[in-house]
């Protein structure tokens, strides 16, 4: 009997990561230098070396129901540091489209709400209308207080505007349509 | 020197004054900027999160746009908006079938690369230096400061190849040059925070509290930026963590173009020093007086 080493094929879980993110996540070697430099290592319940060893295992539900794959900031630090050039933050966006899609409900909400809303802010202004994303993360959180002081200073400040900028409406709602209509074939 | 100019969602709202102080220094040295007409949100933290075509195509909507307007090399002043723009245009070139799909996202062929960069990559050529140099050399002494600069510009190194990843010092060497003492401390590239401005505010707080520390702790009276959510976190916040941790810092955050502006006799009506939260008007007027609008 032969056996073929390969780096690949460790878990089905594993290939479907790759497949979605274009990372093998089989070539890290647990070194755990993401986990040193992460500035959010101490509020996460996996650091990303442990979550990557999960994957790697086919835990697919402790890591799609992480808190970890919402907390990630993208600060591109460990991508940055990592010596098997592993690309965690698009791990970490795979991660999260495949929980979505899978139906796990995001273990972090308000940041899940923090993406719909900046998209469907971006579908229709084209350009980032602040109070309207406010405005409609508030609604989706319930946390109708929170920040309102700085908002009004913010405000007074004008540094944030009262109408959103019209000379980009709508001039991304085509591309968003295009990019949608693709990933669904 | 003729640059497209992507100012981005934030420099049209939360931070007007890098705008407004980017441009009155670009026009004191020479350098135009034409703003790309049509363009969009490059998606920065939200899109690619949700989906893999639309967080490359957002930010190349506007280099195709700058291609048809014929506007050459772009420059992109956030951080966030640069490096996404840096990982857009890394992933298509890497990856010829993406490409397409994206060109046909866009309806537009790349005739060529497009160049991206930074404000800090402009600032730092030896020709800008000489002129800044001529300028208001010496003009910021008296004046101890910390350059902060985030997380993006620098990362991933092998993306954005901006300075050095770990250890940037073009700011640091511009300030220098200025006359303004640049400290050495250990938070240059560290996180602020950033997206989570909006969500997780206590991860914020926390995150901007190590770095306003660190600040103080090597004795700086101000702290430099060259990114709209860098300073949003440790300005407006600033407040927010002295209450929670009981401190007092008090620290100005200039961004690097109001410095760079104030010692080449840029008028203080473009630096828009009183839109901060700490107001920074104080310590610059230590160094010397404010330039007024009749100067020029």
């Amino acid at each position: 009997m032969s056996w073929q080493i390969s780096s690949t094929s460790v878990s089905q879980f594993a290939d479907q990561l790759a497949e979605a993110s274009g990372v093998d996540i089989n070539v890290c070697y647990q070194c755990k230098k993401c986990a040193s430099g992460c500035p959010i290592a101490y509020a996460v319940d996996y650091t990303p070396v442990q979550l990557l060893h999960a994957a790697r295992l086919g835990l697919k539900d402790l890591v799609l129901s992480s808190k970890a794959i919402w907390l990630c900031l993208a600060c591109e630090t460990c991508v940055a540091r990592c010596p098997q050039e592993v690309d965690i933050v698009k791990v970490m966006d795979a991660l999260r489209a495949m929980a979505l899609q899978a139906g796990v409900k995001p273990q972090v909400p308000e940041v899940a709400s923090f993406y719909r809303a900046s998209l469907r802010n971006i579908r229709v202004f084209g350009r980032m209308y602040e109070l309207g994303l406010i405005g409609q993360l508030k609604l989706a959180t319930r946390e109708l207080d929170k920040d309102v002081r700085l908002g009004l200073e913010m405000f007074k400040k004008r540094k944030l505007k009262m109408l959103p900028d019209f000379a980009s409406l709508g001039k991304a709602s085509g591309i968003f349509s295009r990019a949608r209509k693709l990933e669904r074939r | 020197m003729r640059y497209g100019y992507y100012p981005g969602c934030s420099l049209h709202s939360t931070a007007r004054e890098y705008d407004a102080s980017l441009r009155a220094v670009c026009r004191r040295l020479d350098i135009e900027l034409a703003e790309i007409t049509g363009w969009v949100c490059c998606g920065s933290s939200a899109t690619h999160a949700a989906s893999k075509h639309l967080g490359v195509a957002l930010p190349l909507h506007n280099l195709a746009e700058a291609e048809r307007q014929g506007l050459g090399e772009v420059l992109v002043p956030c951080a966030a908006c640069y490096s996404r723009f840096k990982l857009a245009w890394h992933e298509v070139e890497r990856q010829p079938a993406l490409r397409g799909e994206v060109e046909a996202i866009l309806e537009h062929q790349f005739r060529e690369e497009i160049g991206i960069v930074h404000p800090l990559e402009v600032l730092d050529s030896s020709s800008v230096r000489r002129q800044l140099a001529s300028l208001g050399e010496g003009n910021l002494s008296g004046l101890k400061v910390v350059c902060y600069y985030g997380c993006l510009l620098s990362r991933p190194p092998k993306v954005t190849r901006f300075d050095s990843g770990e250890y940037p010092q073009s700011m640091d060497r511009m300030l220098g040059l200025l006359g303004a003492s640049v400290l050495d401390w250990g938070y240059r590239t560290d996180c602020c925070g950033a997206s989570f401005s909006l969500t997780r505010t206590d991860i914020v707080r926390r995150l901007s509290h190590d770095i306003l520390e660190g600040a103080r702790e090597v004795g700086a009276d101000a702290i430099v930026v060259a990114c709209p959510l860098c300073h949003l976190n440790l300005d407006a916040r600033q407040r927010d963590i002295e209450k929670e941790y009981g401190v007092r810092y008090n620290l100005p955050i200039y961004y690097f173009t109001q410095l760079l502006g104030y010692a080449i006799g840029v008028p203080s009506q473009d630096l828009m020093l009183e839109r901060h939260f700490v107001d920074p008007r104080g310590l610059l007027e230590k160094v010397g007086p404010l330039w007024s609008p009749s100067v020029r």
